[in-house]
């Protein structure tokens, strides 16, 4: 998870990935169109995100980034060979080569981007730390929260932020310190405490684990930036463009209005814009070494950002996630696509 | 006083025995000298039985007079209790993790041959032991790998990404076990060696294995190895922690062997050269099967253990079938019930362990020779 921070891990990964950024860099398009799928690096389970389904086949929003990908290069969303990794292995496994992208949940941070040899290719999900607290509280905003015991998980930035938070408003808490999430929701419940604090996208699924889910509310304000996306090896910028592009496919699909419903019927639509997106209008996918229907394949076998999000942590899912942040910039939220041109 | 009015007292016959007084015998004596011996002693037993009632009632309502058992989703989940609809739902993918469904006869024969050749070995009627043995040891498990991994004899790969549940943590545990043993014993038998070299590398590494937890050896194996290797050379991760497991138990195992072997007297290896016998002769015939004997229940232990850590590969992102129940957990559509997947995990350990447990027991009693107590 994205707030395992362990600087002397990140120190000791950075030492690592400095004497590797030379050599695992090879073309990764050509091995992944050799081999025949995208290996794709997913938490061991996080709902909304990545957790196998009933039948074994994993679902969630970082799943459907590594299916976008297999769509755009191999023509087959099903051509993913998903890789769990945990926090800590994350990096590794993706400088040594076990995975060609890493779509898991992981916090976009200047050290990140800049001391491990990677590349953020995006932003699938904005998230940041919220609040929820009982509905019989009466609380409508965090700013009443003075005085207040806060449930946390122990070890993780939340911590940090919490603390930062209070100190800045000027108000006082009591933290409720647990180890598991799950332990944490128990305490909630138990009335340990006011309030719960984590990640928002994490703050439904907890919800969910109540036996009332009714009766507790998640609050408006957010305290944290977490923008959440995939992650790609510096130095293949070919296919780090493949990654950004399908993510940025998606969004202007949303964009024009094009889903996996309709994509049949609009692909020879006569706006310019449309026809670029899904091929009908010049090659774009040329210069990325794809075919021309590069979009065109997301688009149906994915389906385009709102669908993707509706579908695994939206109000069409069980975690009930309000878009928020990740609307459209057309609705209100930051997400924003270059044009294809 | 005449001797006839004496006599005529004596009866001529024996008396016939009677039983003992009621209040002395069965379960009512039983429990009045163990449980109601006294005040305090009584009040004792009121209390224990209240905490019992206390326990025992609501955790049997939960599990199964209000528990849901049918169904296929959450929605199916509507007492009180467990449900284990969770369970249900998925325990083909806790059993075999990501393999194909169409495959998955391939899992169920090669554990069908385990179990019979485990059971064959096991039961002391059954002839020819030896041969049983060798084929266990040195066929079974090629059959296992060509059946579970395919790739020959037109069986469609399943590459060891698609392993996971209950068939990974017998996978694990079965190798480990079956690897760690031999070379403990060799371990063992280096280390109390007379010759320096081979003394020393076995002191070394058992003390170095010894020294470093379970997890920081999957871990290394798992994210610090694969960065010292070329790109081109990819070994598997499931390979990888099984060495890790094998050469990490082999140590402690080495060291349960060695207590064993030192607590046969000198007198049995001189008698054994007396006799013209080697070394690996005097060992394999005269020392190790006394001292294997000794040592079962440290064995046993050392092979629970094993067992049990084998759950540690999660951290390794390997599904073990604590791992899988936990990803199952984070499905949305089963959010909540953590207690149900744990309780089955649990319930799935406790078989095994104990199963384990108890036949070690019973080959105690079979191969005593006089050194165990009663």
């Amino acid at each position: 998870m994205h707030n395992n921070k362990k600087p002397l891990l990140i120190a000791s990964a950075a030492v690592l990935a400095a004497s590797m950024a030379t050599g695992a860099s090879a073309a990764t398009l050509d091995s992944v169109k050799e081999k025949g799928f995208v290996q794709c690096g997913v938490s061991t389970g996080l709902p909304g995100f990545s957790a196998p389904d009933d039948a074994g086949n994993w679902q969630g929003l970082d799943v459907d980034v590594c299916r976008g990908v297999a769509a755009a290069v191999l023509g087959d969303a099903s051509k993913v060979r998903y890789v769990p990794l945990t926090a800590k292995e994350r990096f590794t496994a993706l400088q040594s080569g076990e995975i060609d992208v890493l779509s898991r949940n992981t916090t976009w941070t200047a050290t990140r981007d800049t001391s491990l040899g990677l590349n953020f290719a995006g932003v699938n999900y904005y998230d940041g730390q919220g609040f929820m607290v009982s509905k019989d509280l009466g609380v409508a905003s965090a700013k009443e929260l003075d005085g207040a015991a806060v449930c946390i998980q122990s070890g993780t930035t939340t911590e940090l932020n919490l603390a930062d938070y209070f100190r800045l408003n000027d108000m006082s808490f009591e933290p409720v310190v647990f180890d598991t999430s799950d332990q944490t929701v128990k305490g909630f419940e138990a009335g340990r405490c006011d309030v719960l604090t984590s990640d928002q996208s994490q703050l439904y699924a907890l919800r969910i684990k109540l036996s009332d889910p009714a009766s507790a509310m998640v609050l408006p304000e957010v305290i944290s930036k977490e923008p959440l996306g995939p992650v790609v090896r510096q130095g293949d910028d070919q296919w780090f463009n493949i990654v950004k592009w399908t993510l940025f496919a998606q969004i202007n699909a949303e964009e024009m209005g094009l889903s996996s419903d309709n994509i049949e019927e609009k692909k020879s639509d006569t706006n310019p814009n449309v026809a670029r997106l899904v091929g009908a209008d010049g090659n774009y996918g040329e210069a990325m070494g794809l075919p021309a229907d590069w979009a065109y394949q997301v688009i149906k076998q994915v389906g385009n950002y709102g669908q993707m999000f509706e579908r695994n942590v939206g109000t069409g899912s069980a975690l009930g996630i309000e878009r928020g942040l990740n609307a459209l910039w057309t609705d209100g939220g930051v997400q924003y696509a270059p044009p294809v041109r | 006083m005449s001797i006839e009015k004496t006599l005529s007292r004596v009866t001529e016959k024996m008396i016939d025995s009677r039983p003992a007084p009621s209040d002395s015998i069965g379960a009512v004596a039983w429990l009045r000298s163990n449980l109601f011996a006294g005040p305090i002693n009584t009040l004792f037993t009121l209390f224990a039985l209240y905490l019992v009632y206390l326990l025992v009632v609501p955790s049997l309502q939960w599990a199964l007079i209000d528990a849901s058992w049918s169904g296929t989703s959450r929605e199916d989940c509507t007492g009180e209790g467990a449900c284990w609809v969770f369970i249900s739902a998925r325990l083909d993918q806790f059993i075999y993790g990501f393999y194909p469904s169409e495959e998955t006869w391939r899992v169920d024969i090669v554990f069908a041959v385990f179990a019979a050749l485990i059971a064959w070995l096991a039961i002391p009627k059954l002839p020819a032991k030896g041969w049983v043995a060798i084929v266990s040891l040195a066929v079974f498990p090629f059959i296992a790998y060509f059946l579970l991994h395919g790739g020959s004899f037109g069986l469609e790969i399943v590459g060891t990404h698609e392993w996971g549940g209950l068939m990974l943590t017998l996978v694990l545990a079965v190798v480990g076990i079956v690897a760690a043993l031999p070379l403990g014993i060799l371990l063992a038998l280096g280390r109390r060696s007379e010759m320096p070299i081979v003394k020393s590398i076995c002191v070394v590494f058992i003390e170095f294995w010894r020294g470093v937890p379970l997890i920081t050896v999957l871990f290394m194996a798992s994210v610090m190895l694969p960065l010292f290797v070329p790109g081109e050379v990819n070994l598997d991760k499931l390979v990888r922690a099984l060495i890790g497991i094998t050469l990490f138990q082999s140590a402690y195992m080495a060291e349960v062997v060695r207590g064993g072997l030192q607590a046969i007297p000198k007198g049995q290896t001189e008698a054994g050269m007396a006799l013209g016998l080697g070394y690996w002769r005097n060992m394999g015939l005269i020392v190790l099967p006394q001292a294997l004997k000794l040592m079962i229940p440290g064995i046993v232990n050392t092979f629970i253990a094993l067992f049990k850590d084998t759950s540690l590969v999660l951290i390794i992102g390997l599904f073990d079938l604590l791992a899988i129940v936990q990803a199952g957990l984070a499905d949305p559509k089963w959010l909540g019930y953590s207690i149900e997947g744990y309780a089955f995990v649990a319930l799935v350990f406790w078989v095994f362990c104990f199963s384990m447990s108890r036949y070690s027991q019973y080959l105690e009693r079979l191969l005593h020779t006089g050194h165990k107590k009663r």
